[in-house]
């Protein structure tokens, strides 16, 4: 047996919107969801659940969502709002199981607002056939119905008066974002962060579609100031990071990416953040990763670099080099040359590091800066092993990024690969710069 | 850098990774300062996932270095249903041990090739030089 559920969305972010919702459906296990209903221009999915402890999983943790309802009904106006939960097949089986139960009312809205003008009391009176006997509690109480209004917004920032349509439901869970994600995760309250360190809400979401899972590893080999680490450990990951700049990882002071894990009471699931250069990787190979996510360096704050001599020839014989009797590269304050490295290759090394050390299903996420000409093709990376799971763009003036999210299917998944090609012909950075002229 | 992350980190020198001695490096016990982090709660569901995860012979090794020999050779066995009272014993010591114990600063070499990669305030640092990139 199904139920009828609501999910009430936000209209932010449309390009990751769903593939968080079927990431966190996959993730739980739920498969009853009819996702061809799914529409992009709309805050409202109707789906069909096993049951509450279902419609929790699937929402507790989602960015892109408000919350969902045990759906009983919609109109076009209250009278065809009563008529539906009336009509609704479980009315009588809902009415009994609430009829003792603590309650309140709430109202929520999309698009605009009554703007004062429903009087709200008389609309919840309109409501008494439902013949609820338990007390009226305002803090705590077991259910909350919800009355959500839809209006049509007049334009970009004007409110809608009207309301076009009107549901009716019994809240089942609010989403993480309702529950106050964002605010916790803002940059601007954060001890440690940096020019690099990513934004809260599109970090949390990246978590969400790369399937980041409790007591499971995450790793990001381009930690920086630890933006996703945080992100992994709110998801109660256990969190590694590394990073070729040592400088970013270790902080300043009492601004540490520890201190932010302390902030954030995720202190445990912070395991370390490594000096190291990923394509040099100090981590065994048999350690399991179960999740790699990372913001690669595009090369525009940061360039793009990974341990050996951009010139050769100057560093022969260099590690004979003894300073007080003792070879130079095995002292405590020795700082290794490092050496330019192209985008493409260090992607290339990322797909490949995946393929190799990610279980099977096991996700890798990170995200990737394409400058928007229209009659330059962009090239996505990929592996013969790795799924191209999701594409999502985040549009901005002259350049965009993508969140690429892949699933490791193995050696026998043979799917197509473009790795050792270069991809790019003009340097991201440049183009930059040059303002993409 | 936690005594855990001593179980996870081999040497950097891809050519080491042809030899059984590139893991897990040795840790000069007289250059290593420890602390200890009391502020880490102890979570033994959090613990045994981690557990699941780490190479024993490491840590006895490791901690052997650092001045602890009194670890058993065999990984404690967690996979009675409830955890008895001796369990919850193990794994405080464990949590301690593994979570708890912080190296500040300190020396770890590869038994391999012999390089030395340093702890800087509680970092490890493993980028190499260009001979061995």
């Amino acid at each position: 047996m199904v139920k009828t559920y609501l999910v009430f969305m936000v209209q932010v972010h449309l390009n990751f919107r769903l593939a968080e919702l079927e990431s966190l459906a996959d993730l739980y296990g739920i498969k009853t969801v009819d996702f061809t209903k799914y529409d992009r221009e709309s805050p409202f999915f109707i789906v069909e659940l096993e049951n509450d402890q279902q419609a929790r999983d699937w929402i507790s943790r989602s960015i892109l969502t408000r919350a969902i309802y045990e759906y009983w009904g919609q109109g076009k106006s209250y009278e065809e709002l009563h008529a539906s939960v009336q009509h609704n097949p479980c009315f009588l089986q809902y009415k009994q199981d609430y009829r003792n139960s603590s309650f309140k009312f709430e109202f929520d809205n999309f698009g605009g607002s009554s703007g004062g003008k429903l009087d709200r009391v008389a609309c919840i009176e309109s409501f008494k056939y439902l013949d609820f006997q338990g007390p009226i509690r305002m803090k705590n109480p077991e259910q909350v119905f919800t009355i959500i209004e839809e209006y049509e917004p007049l334009g970009d920032n004007q409110a809608g008066e009207v309301p076009l349509r009107l549901f009716f439901g019994r809240e089942v869970q609010r989403s993480d974002r309702l529950r106050g994600a964002l605010e916790k995760y803002d940059l601007k309250k954060r001890p440690y962060k940096g020019t690099t360190s990513f934004e809260a809400e599109l970090s949390l979401v990246s978590a969400n579609i790369g399937q980041v899972k409790p007591g499971t590893v995450m790793y990001d080999p381009f930690a920086g100031t630890g933006s996703f680490l945080s992100a992994g450990g709110h998801y109660q990951a256990m969190v590694i990071g590394s990073d070729i700049d040592g400088r970013m990882i270790r902080g300043k002071g009492t601004q540490t990416i520890r201190a932010n894990f302390k902030k954030y009471n995720d202190s445990l699931q912070f395991i370390d953040v490594l000096t190291m250069d990923f394509t040099h990787n100090a981590l065994r190979s048999d350690f399991m990763i179960d999740t790699i996510l990372c913001d690669p360096p595009y090369g525009i704050r940061e360039s793009i670099k990974v341990l050996g001599a951009k010139d050769p020839e100057r560093f022969v014989g260099k590690e004979n080099l003894e300073i007080n009797g003792q070879k130079a590269y095995l002292l405590r304050d020795y700082i290794p040359t490092k050496k330019p490295y192209s985008l493409d290759a260090l992607l290339d090394d990322l797909l490949q590091f995946a393929a190799k050390r990610l279980p099977l299903d096991g996700r890798l996420a990170f995200w990737m800066p394409v400058a928007n000409d229209e009659n330059i093709e962009t090239i996505i990376p990929l592996h013969s092993n790795l799924e191209l799971k999701y594409n999502c763009v985040q549009e901005f003036n002259k350049w965009s990024r993508r969140l690429l999210v892949y699933i490791n299917r193995g050696s026998s998944f043979n799917g197509p690969t473009n790795v050792g090609i270069e991809r790019s012909k003009e340097n991201f950075r440049d183009r930059y710069f040059n303002g993409f002229n | 850098m936690k005594f855990l992350t001593s179980n996870f980190l081999k040497c950097s020198v891809q050519d080491c990774d042809k030899s059984n001695d590139n893991f897990p490096l040795k840790y000069n016990g007289e250059s290593c300062q420890l602390e200890q982090d009391e502020s880490l709660d102890f979570n033994p569901e959090f613990l045994l996932r981690i557990i699941d995860r780490v190479d024993w012979p490491a840590v006895v090794s490791v901690a052997s270095d650092l001045g602890n020999t009194s670890l058993p050779n065999g990984k404690p066995d967690f996979t009675n249903e409830e955890l008895s009272e001796e369990d919850m014993v193990i794994l405080r010591d464990l949590h301690t041990l593994l979570i708890q114990t912080n190296i500040v600063e300190g020396e770890m070499t590869c038994r391999n090739c012999g390089h030395i990669y340093y702890i800087k305030n509680s970092i490890p640092n493993l980028l190499l030089p260009p001979h061995l990139a």
